[in-house]
């Protein structure tokens, strides 16, 4: 199996072949090649054979092939064996077909799978488990498994229906709840709590954030293609401040999806506008106007 | 590794046997024809016609020149291994279930499915050394155990009889007299049906695999328990390792469930376990179904199993296999 194939003197003309390396050889000795070498095979069983030969337009080329040698599992043959090695066949053995391929060798690489890496013990597992455990103690069950959803029974490393979940599963990483107030309560060493979850860091500030976006929003659907964001302000600025308008493009095309946002400044302002415009023809439709629903979490 | 497959049987694979010098394995299956092949490269030797029933196991004398087969259709029959002809049958009026040789092949153990009105039996007869002389008369037949009786075996220096089966309930018995002679304690054995048994290679110990999801060693004179190997699935067949102190189960989901399920939760492979720490070395995966039989090189460098596929796989155990380290 040729694994290597390299072409030492590649599109090289026969005029300018001042090589240094063949300076100082006869220029017949080119046409002969270099003996056949063999390498190995050494402890992996690694054999590496190395060939030259002219290809069809006359260049040197260097054939390494790369093999596996791999022995046998002999079996223990004494003298009885070898003899019973020799016996006839008999039964339907003796009319069997060349082809009907009754012993096969797999063509499919079967390794002893291991239940964890080796050098690792089954009792360090333990130890995080343990301190858990203790957790626990003081209500909800810690002890979830993700993959099978089972309380108090294993952890989800060591679930014995691991291997009927989809892979994908094993790597989203849904928090569960009673896992986060753990992280939460800052049991001091292991996994990451970000800053704003941190004990004593400012809760407002993020949440705030979010809900600016949240408050006095108001959704407008039913848009015609044409509306673009100085339409819609144009359109909701006489009924009050108005701190943003947002109109959902197409990424694809560039063209409006058909709806849009609007955020009021006062809340009342966005009642009146919802009042007056939900049902309103503008351009060629009419518009839905509504409070824009806040997101489930 | 890769393993070798044999695709001799168009039935369930029901027993494997290596004979003493590891050259040949002997397979049996629920088609009524066991066969020998060559346990270095899977060439098939020969088939063993004549049987007209599940073949549910075998045994091959010391010099290799003999093989008792147990069926399904009520007769064991003896074989001369090389040319495949029959040299004996033995009528009983139930399945035969095991077949077991004594030390210097001069007797054999047979245990009897419970059929119609007959309870289960354990039967020992004695085996001629001309085949023309063999009798059917029965040495000893003894009676007694509720259910099946899956395996029965010879103890250390044929003074015993070692049987294990649907009770759950390991007992030793005198070959001489069939006299009770003892029984595994019922708390710490096993909690449902034996399904195999096998002795370590100087027979100090034995191992039994339940329907309980486990596996137990126990000693073979005193009968406490040694060692217990849990799995998570019910253990049809177990071998043991003569080289290393390793132990090997196969099993399965129940074979009526494998269609209802995903190929995953069937857990269809050959697990190893340290026998001395009890802990998880690691699986051999391959084979469609659950695995009925196990058996072990006497030189502990390959081993097979058979499955419900039918198939017997043959690995070779590569180099790395021989030094594991838990």
């Amino acid at each position: 199996m040729p694994i290597d194939k390299s072409d030492p003197n590649p599109n090289q003309s026969k005029a300018s072949k001042f090589r240094w390396g063949e300076l100082e050889e006869d220029d017949n000795l080119d046409f002969l090649l270099p003996p056949k070498e063999v390498i190995g095979p050494d402890e992996n069983g690694i054999k590496k054979v190395i060939e030259y030969k002219f290809n069809d337009e006359g260049n040197k080329v260097k054939i390494t092939t790369t093999t596996r040698v791999r022995k046998l599992a002999k079996a223990r043959l004494n003298k009885r064996a070898l003899e019973r090695r020799n016996w006839e066949k008999f039964g339907d053995a003796v009319r069997e077909d060349v082809g009907s391929r009754l012993t096969m060798v797999s063509t499919e690489e079967i390794i002893l799978e291991r239940p964890r890496t080796p050098g690792t013990k089954a009792e360090e597992l333990k130890v995080p488990g343990d301190s858990l455990a203790q957790l626990s103690k003081g209500g909800a069950v810690l002890m979830v498994c993700r993959t099978c959803g089972k309380k108090g029974d294993h952890w989800t490393s060591k679930c014995p229906y691991k291997d009927l979940a989809a892979p994908v599963e094993t790597f989203v990483d849904k928090p569960v709840a009673s896992e986060a107030s753990v992280s939460a309560s800052g049991s001091g060493k292991g996994a990451y709590v970000p800053p704003s979850m941190r004990a004593g860091a400012e809760r407002t500030a993020g949440s705030d954030m979010r809900r600016r976006n949240d408050e006095n929003s108001v959704r407008v659907t039913n848009l015609s293609e044409d509306t673009r964001e100085p339409d819609l302000l144009e359109l909701f600025r006489p009924f009050g401040a108005v701190t943003r308008v947002y109109v959902a493009m197409d990424q694809k095309t560039g063209t409006s999806r058909g709806f849009g946002f609007v955020n009021f400044v006062n809340r009342e302002d966005a009642q009146r506008a919802i009042n007056k415009l939900n049902g309103y023809g503008y351009d060629n439709l009419i518009l839905r106007v509504e409070w824009a629903t806040p997101r489930a979490n | 590794m890769r393993p070798i497959l044999m695709k001799g049987h168009e039935r369930p694979l029901t027993f494997l046997k290596y004979n003493r010098d590891g050259d040949l394995l002997f397979s049996c299956a629920k088609d009524h024809t066991p066969t020998v092949w060559f346990a270095d490269n899977g060439e098939r030797l020969g088939t063993y016609r004549g049987h007209n029933g599940a073949v549910w196991s075998c045994d091959v004398s010391r010099d290799s020149m003999r093989l008792i087969t147990g069926s399904a259709d009520q007769t064991v029959k003896l074989w001369n291994v090389q040319t495949g002809s029959q040299l004996y049958t033995f009528n009983f009026g139930s399945p035969a279930r095991s077949v077991d040789f004594s030390v210097g092949d001069k007797l054999a153990v047979i245990t009897t499915d419970p059929f119609m009105e007959l309870t289960s039996a354990i039967h020992v007869k004695r085996i001629a050394r001309d085949p023309a002389e063999q009798t059917e008369e029965s040495e000893l037949v003894i009676k007694g155990p509720q259910g099946r009786i899956n395996r029965a075996v010879w103890g250390p220096l044929n003074r015993t009889i070692i049987s294990a089966g649907e009770d759950a309930i390991i007992r030793i018995w005198d070959s001489e007299t069939g006299k009770l002679l003892r029984e595994a304690d019922k708390e710490s054995g096993h909690k449902k049906t034996i399904t195999s048994l096998t002795k370590s290679a100087d027979g100090s110990h034995l191992l039994t695999g339940s329907l309980d999801k486990s596996a137990k060693l126990w000693d073979t004179r005193t009968l406490t328990l040694i060692k217990t190997y849990v799995t998570e699935r019910p253990v049809n067949a177990v071998a043991m390792s003569p080289l290393l102190d390793h132990v090997v189960l196969g099993g399965g989901q129940d074979a009526s469930a494998v269609t209802t399920t995903d190929h995953r939760a069937g857990k269809f492979e050959a697990k190893f376990f340290d026998k001395i720490l009890q802990e998880e070395i690691g699986g051999v995966k391959g084979h469609f179904g659950p695995i009925n039989a196990l058996a072990f090189n006497p030189d502990g460098k390959s081993f097979s199993s058979g499955g419900e596929d039918g198939y017997v796989r043959l690995h070779h155990f590569d180099p790395d296999y021989f030094n594991i380290k838990i």
